[in-house]
């Protein structure tokens, strides 16, 4: 210990502490501050960076999720479209077939009901036709038949004849 | 890839080591030379060069005619003594000669400065063989203190020139930042913010930073051959510790206050007998840092110079390789100590600043 005492050398250290001292503040001014703040910087720029990629994937991913539900929605709206057209194209046809048919049943009856009339029509003008000829001809043959007498007397008995024998 | 000639650390000291070395003869002191045995002269070798001294010297050799030759470079000698004093320390000749400075007489008396009366003045030792001479202040830009500008220029330079290839490169580091990031980092991640915490850890950066790069760089310039120690100067590791010291103590809070001289939760007589131990555990905590950086690098350096020394010692065909092994694997230990040193003198300081700034919610 007396040894140490004998070799402290008060010269070495002043000049120690005097180029010590020195030595942290030349270098706190011109070397560790720039340094530690240029560190700093750094590692918060990476930080963030770090953080802006972080946060455009999340970005990304909500983007594609929108793009898959809009690409849903598209879809099934064409599909809700297609029925409806589908529906709509069906519904029309089976309106155009019932109106046909209707329309071609009111033809026919018509039809139907007309040619009705006209055989009613050409029934009693037939009748009346026939009538006339009958009466005609009844005329004639009664004119001939009576103007005989036997005849008459015979015509009657056949026709009591025929009567007798219905 | 182009290399631009640039200011870096190696070519730095190269420079300053070729532009100055000087060669010095002088008598060798025949008889007393050979009287040392090669034991006392390794013994000896050692503690010189624990030592601080007045000049630079790289190596010494003996010449063929008997004469010691020192390479080196004189260095700045400044006294207080009734005025500044200043002069080359090649007016000492490694400590074998008076030195004359206006009319005052100064000589170099086992790595100390002692005023003598003439130019052939004597120092007078008492029975302890300490010298009774009368000592000037001395301010002299000695071997160490020459290494502490060293490693200021080289640290101002390493560390300002990364903080401006952080503002070039768009806030990356470049060349020699890319290998120091990492460390300053870790000096941040793995001992500041643990130990002082998130909120206050920022204060304390400044002086966590400098004294591991400090130490650290210190260490290993330790070991480079020509010797060059700082950290095994008692004077440099207390100045360390009394700034570690002076830090903590102004940094406390009420907190750190109280448990030092009313501990919460303990019965009054133990209050009472705390105070004093706690008080004196402020002042023991960078007593310690100051030794242990201390006795780690002495140490170091007396095994690993012993261990050389040996293969002087040993005249044999296996001791000296073997000798020259060992310090070679403990070169490569101390290589690891310096860094070790480094950090634990940091962490133990960020551990202090954690106590005097820590917010206790409970109790």
């Amino acid at each position: 210990m007396g040894k140490l005492f004998e070799d402290f050398s008060l010269g070495l250290f002043f000049w120690q502490a005097v180029l010590f001292i020195a030595l942290i503040l030349l270098l706190k001014k011109f070397a560790w501050k720039p340094i530690l703040d240029s560190v700093n910087d750094r590692e918060e720029g990476i930080k963030n960076a770090l953080d802006s990629a972080e946060k455009a994937k999340l970005e990304m991913e909500n983007l594609q999720a929108d793009n898959q539900k809009l690409l849903k929605e598209a879809r099934a709206e064409r599909e809700t479209m297609l029925k409806e057209a589908r529906e709509i194209k069906n519904k029309m046809i089976e309106d155009a077939k019932g109106e046909a048919q209707e329309q071609a049943n009111k033809m026919i009856t018509q039809a139907q009901a007309a040619i009705e009339s006209e055989k009613k029509a050409a029934m009693t003008e037939l009748k009346n036709h026939v009538a006339g000829l009958s009466l005609e001809i009844a005329e004639k043959v009664v004119r001939t038949e009576l103007s005989n007498k036997d005849k008459q007397l015979q015509l009657v008995e056949t026709m009591l004849d025929e009567k007798s024998l219905n | 890839m182009r290399r631009k000639i640039s200011l870096k650390p190696i070519t730095l000291l190269l420079l300053l080591l070729t532009f100055v070395s000087y060669g010095k003869e002088q008598e060798g002191h025949g008889e007393k030379e050979t009287e040392k045995t090669a034991k006392e002269a390794v013994n000896e070798y050692i503690q010189h060069h624990l030592k601080d001294s007045y000049d630079f010297g790289l190596f010494s050799y003996t010449t063929d005619e008997g004469k010691e030759k020192h390479v080196g470079f004189p260095l700045p000698v400044i006294l207080w003594d009734n005025g500044l004093k200043v002069f080359s320390s090649s007016k000492f000749h490694h400590g074998e000669t008076v030195a004359e400075v206006d009319g005052s007489f100064y000589k170099n008396h086992h790595g100390k400065i002692y005023k003598v009366d003439g130019p052939n003045g004597e120092i007078i030792e008492d029975d302890h063989h300490h010298a009774t001479n009368e000592k000037p202040l001395d301010f002299s830009i000695t071997k160490n203190v020459f290494l502490i500008i060293l490693v200021f220029v080289i640290m101002f330079f390493m560390f300002s020139k990364m903080a401006k290839s952080y503002k070039k490169n768009n806030g990356m580091p470049k060349g020699m930042g890319r290998f120091l990031e990492p460390i300053v980092l870790y000096v941040r991640d793995e001992i500041a913010i643990p130990n002082i915490g998130e909120k206050h850890y920022k204060r304390y950066m400044s002086y966590l930073l400098t004294v591991f790069f400090f130490v650290w760089i210190v260490n290993l310039f330790g070991l480079v051959p020509i010797g060059m120690n700082v950290t095994n100067n008692i004077a440099v590791t207390l100045c360390l510790a009394l700034i570690t010291y002076v830090i903590t103590t102004f940094s406390g809070n009420k907190n750190y206050w109280k448990h030092i001289f009313w501990m919460p939760g303990v019965p009054v007589p133990m209050k009472i007998i705390l105070a004093p131990i706690e008080l004196l555990g402020t002042i023991i905590k960078p007593f310690a840092l100051m030794i242990r950086l201390y006795a780690n690098i002495t140490a170091g350096h007396v095994v690993l110079m012993s261990i050389i020394g040996l293969a002087f010692l040993a005249k044999n065909w296996l001791g000296t390789p073997l000798s020259l092994f060992l310090g070679f694997v403990l070169a490569i230990l101390e290589l690891l100590v310096a860094a070790l040193q480094a950090y634990i003198f940091t962490v133990l300081s960020a551990l202090y600043f954690g106590m005097a700034v820590e917010e206790h919610e409970h109790h």
